[in-house]
């Protein structure tokens, strides 16, 4: 996802409100960007909350920011500058974490991003997006370039399979039907699942769809989603992320406010570092019971 | 030596000005009085003598918002109306700076550790874009002790955001003992000096010492470091820690006034 993100940056580069800064990362994938955007490419070096808070003064200044980092040290690190500095006065500035969830796998737990958009959710005006695939990145980041509020762009790896055709982008979207149990997904997490639902039976296969834009507003969820939740006995909602502040909850709540009575509910979620050992993306999905077989087979 | 006529003006603008934030506080019966007494030579200095139409200002000790109120309300954007409403329910006057109110705060401060990169990033943002205008900003000298703090100086320096001037209110005093006690913050100036930035020390209740300061002719960042004094012209206060909490008692606020008035 970063290389397009990086395309898509430099086609927006020559906007006179541009401007890229980064906390010292990426090598190998945003030097293109860099030589595009001149001047306005800013290495602000090792220095999150000054980065955030100076983003929040170009802001100020008329500028749109788009501000980069690997995801936690974006989110955590910076936090009341994100509250205080850009939240709280409602300005253009655009996150950028790369890594959601487990996606620098064997780099450690302080790399992972297991609370991110939990946590910035409960900031006024901030808005989440979340990409499932690669061809999701240039849709959000146009939308984000006319998005006049902060958010959050939580990047990942395109797991989608080469035989699918995905339909357009939007914040909810249908991926397949079946007459199994009616499945949310979040995240880049949906390709690995796709690719197993894909192969089984109309009955066994779920009704699959993704979310890809938080918060969940009670009016943006889609009346066919609902008529499928009150055909199904099973609804599964999985994502890379913890139990609390997640899309799980969110939509829980939602159904609830709704008076939707809901069926048996299951919550695939981060749960954190079970064995207290680490290795790649998949082997934490697993712990979790966030790999595509297990959860196919809720 | 007899002042000029402008100067005795603006000496008299400055004491009616300490008066009203004296009443303010003392109305409210809010503390964070000290810091205020300290700083409000300089944000007065910067709005009536040095700023220009095109200027921006952040308060990044954003518990003096007390001296900010006084200064905007003796520059006529705020009124008696708006200072009675200081601290009270329902007001814009909260007791550090809110956000989205009137374009000369623009941002929200109070969390130590802010102001700097904002408005480093103001500067930078106006470079970026070829506008004018400077961009000044007042810190606590126990605010040096913020590790962001550091992180605004070494970008303002490396990007050589020319149009930035920070000023350091050094009174020495902080929440819970002295900046010397606390962290041994007595030489800010070489401190300072050592990252790159251009740095002045004056007298930070000399309006002509901020004034020349502020427009002395120095390339990059310059950064000043004003010697003040915690609860300056009252004598009770003067230097004493206390102040950075303490409301006034009717005798103190009577005395305070009467000191002010007569200075």
């Amino acid at each position: 996802m970063r290389n397009v993100l990086c395309e898509t940056l430099i086609s927006l580069a020559s906007d006179l409100q541009f401007v890229f800064l980064t906390g010292d990362l990426g090598f190998g994938a945003l030097e293109p960007l860099k030589s595009a955007a001149g001047s306005r490419f800013i290495n602000a070096g090792v220095a999150e909350q000054n980065m955030v808070s100076v983003a929040a003064g170009m802001a100020r200044s008329g500028l749109i920011p788009w501000v980069y980092s690997i995801a936690p040290f974006l989110y955590a690190r910076p936090f009341e500058q994100i509250r205080n500095d850009v939240c709280l006065h409602d300005l253009p500035v655009k996150l950028l974490g790369n890594g959601g969830g487990y996606a620098y796998g064997p780099m450690g737990a302080t790399h992972h991003a297991l609370e991110d958009y939990g946590a910035l959710l409960t900031l006024p005006n901030m808005h989440v997006f979340v990409p499932a695939f690669a061809a999701d990145v240039p849709v959000i980041i146009n939308k984000l370039s006319q998005f006049d509020h902060p958010a959050y762009l939580r990047l990942g790896r395109c797991e989608l399979p080469s035989n699918f055709i995905l339909p357009p982008y939007s914040s909810w979207r249908k991926l397949i039907s079946g007459d199994g149990s009616l499945l949310l997904v979040v995240g880049p997490l949906a390709g690995g699942i796709l690719k197993e639902a894909m192969l089984l039976e109309d009955s066994k296969r779920p009704n699959m769809w993704v979310l890809s834009e938080l918060p969940l507003a009670l009016e943006s969820i889609p009346t066919k989603f609902l008529n499928e939740l009150h055909e199904t006995k099973h609804l599964i909602v999985a994502e890379e992320h913890c139990e609390h502040g997640s899309a799980g909850q969110s939509l829980s709540h939602a159904l609830a406010l709704l008076g939707e009575s809901i069926p048996r509910f299951s919550h695939r979620c981060a749960r954190g570092y079970i064995s207290h050992t680490y290795g790649s993306q998949m082997f934490h999905r697993k712990e979790c019971g966030l790999d595509p077989d297990s959860i196919v087979s809720a | 030596m007899t002042k000029e006529p402008f100067e005795e003006m603006y000496s008299d603008l400055v004491r009616r000005t300490k008066l009203r934030l004296l009443r303010m506080h003392y109305e409210s019966k809010v503390g964070h009085i000290g810091g205020n007494l300290s700083c409000l030579d300089i944000l007065m200095a910067l709005h009536h003598r040095v700023m220009q139409p095109e200027d921006t200002f952040l308060l990044s000790k954003g518990h003096a918002a007390g001296a900010l109120y006084s200064t905007l309300w003796s520059k006529g954007i705020l009124s008696d109306l708006d200072l009675k409403s200081f601290h009270s329910e329902g007001s814009h006057l909260s007791g550090h700076p809110a956000p989205n109110w009137i374009s000369e705060i623009p941002f929200a401060t109070g969390s130590l550790g802010h102001g700097l990169s904002l408005a480093a990033g103001m500067a930078h943002g106006r470079k970026l874009r070829g506008i004018p205008g400077k961009v000044y900003c007042v810190l606590s000298d126990g605010e040096m002790q913020e590790g962001s703090t550091w992180e605004a100086i070494h970008y303002a320096n490396h990007q050589k955001l020319n149009h930035l001037t920070l000023l350091v209110d050094k009174n020495g005093l902080q929440g819970f003992g002295s900046t010397q006690e606390v962290a041994g913050l007595d030489r800010i100036t070489e401190k300072l000096r050592s990252f790159g930035l251009a740095v002045i020390e004056i007298d930070g209740h000399n309006a002509d010492d901020i004034i020349a300061a502020c427009k002395s002719i120095i390339c990059g960042p310059v950064a000043i470091v004003a010697n003040t004094r915690k609860g300056c012209g009252v004598s009770f206060m003067e230097n004493q820690m206390e102040w950075h909490y303490l409301p006034m008692s009717e005798a103190q606020y009577h005395q305070a006034c009467d000191e002010v008035g007569r200075s």
